[in-house]
């Protein structure tokens, strides 16, 4: 398909559309409720479009596929301009739990799922998880660590191989 | 019987009016978004996607449809390759789903 259009020099010009995306590749690099979600939500969005959706889950992203810990992401309430919380507030013990209450409240209310069963919807919709083996080996995981969603450890190389033909997004 | 060349749709190939919707358009719009045979399958989540439009007015999420429709979120993207809420929604001659979830 074309596109025309008038260009500023009034003579209208016909360009190529781009081709539509088929394949997105997201980086999860933060561990925080705030900076998993918009990775996941994106890949879910990848899926129900029927393009295919790789997740990369790389340094403090993993714990959104850690076993013990994805079911307890929380909000960061301090250092989050943000939520407009005077700093002091926000390290206030029990705040990020309350603050992620109050957002898990109204995202159920959208029908977004918590991260465990968002995690499993990705991954039964075709979506693939991966681990990266530099930060896996940093904070010394095992695949045992993760849930059985994630296919396996791979390197950065195998990341690139696996992107190419689409889209890279970091987190 | 009804033939799509009879219909106003959108330029995606939406119905503009879901009361012009019947079972043979809904079978012709399938072929053409390469599903060439509705199974009984296909049937349960076009007609629940339907269903919830016509009673609320939008269409369901993937995870409401993967939890409600009787079929599971595997098998609708088996069945809709391309995207189970968007393509059920066309062939149930419904608008396309506007959320992002």
């Amino acid at each position: 398909m074309t596109l025309a259009f008038t260009n500023l020099t009034g003579t209208s010009a016909t360009v190529a559309e781009p081709p539509a995306l088929t394949k997105v590749s997201i980086i999860v690099s933060k561990g925080s409720l705030e900076g998993i979600y918009p990775a996941l939500i994106m890949a879910n969005g990848a899926r129900m479009e029927g393009i295919d959706a790789n997740l990369f889950f790389t340094f403090f992203g993993m714990d959104a596929i850690h076993k013990e810990r994805h079911a307890g992401i929380k909000v960061a309430t301090v250092g989050n301009p943000g939520l407009h919380l005077a700093t002091w507030l926000g390290g206030v013990p029990g705040m990020s739990a309350l603050v992620t209450k109050q957002m898990m409240k109204s995202m159920e209310k959208l029908d977004i799922p918590p991260i465990p069963e968002f995690l499993e919807m990705i991954a039964d919709s075709g979506g693939h998880l991966y681990a990266c083996k530099a930060s896996v080996e940093m904070f010394d995981l095992t695949m045992d660590d993760f849930i059985p969603q994630v296919e396996s450890v791979i390197t950065v190389g195998e990341f690139y191989q696996m992107a190419a033909g689409g889209q890279i997004i970091f987190t | 019987m009804s033939t799509l060349t009879a219909v106003s749709r959108n330029a995606e190939g939406f119905l503009d009016r879901v009361e012009d919707w019947d079972r043979d358009l809904a079978a012709q719009i399938g072929v053409e978004s390469g599903i060439p045979t509705l199974t009984k399958r296909h049937w349960l989540v076009i007609d629940y996607m339907r269903d919830c439009y016509l009673r609320t007015r939008a269409a369901p999420t993937i995870r409401t449809l993967g939890k409600e429709s009787g079929v599971e979120i595997k098998e609708l993207y088996a069945l809709f390759p391309k995207g189970p809420a968007k393509l059920a929604a066309k062939i149930g001659g419904i608008p396309k789903p506007t959320g992002c979830i």
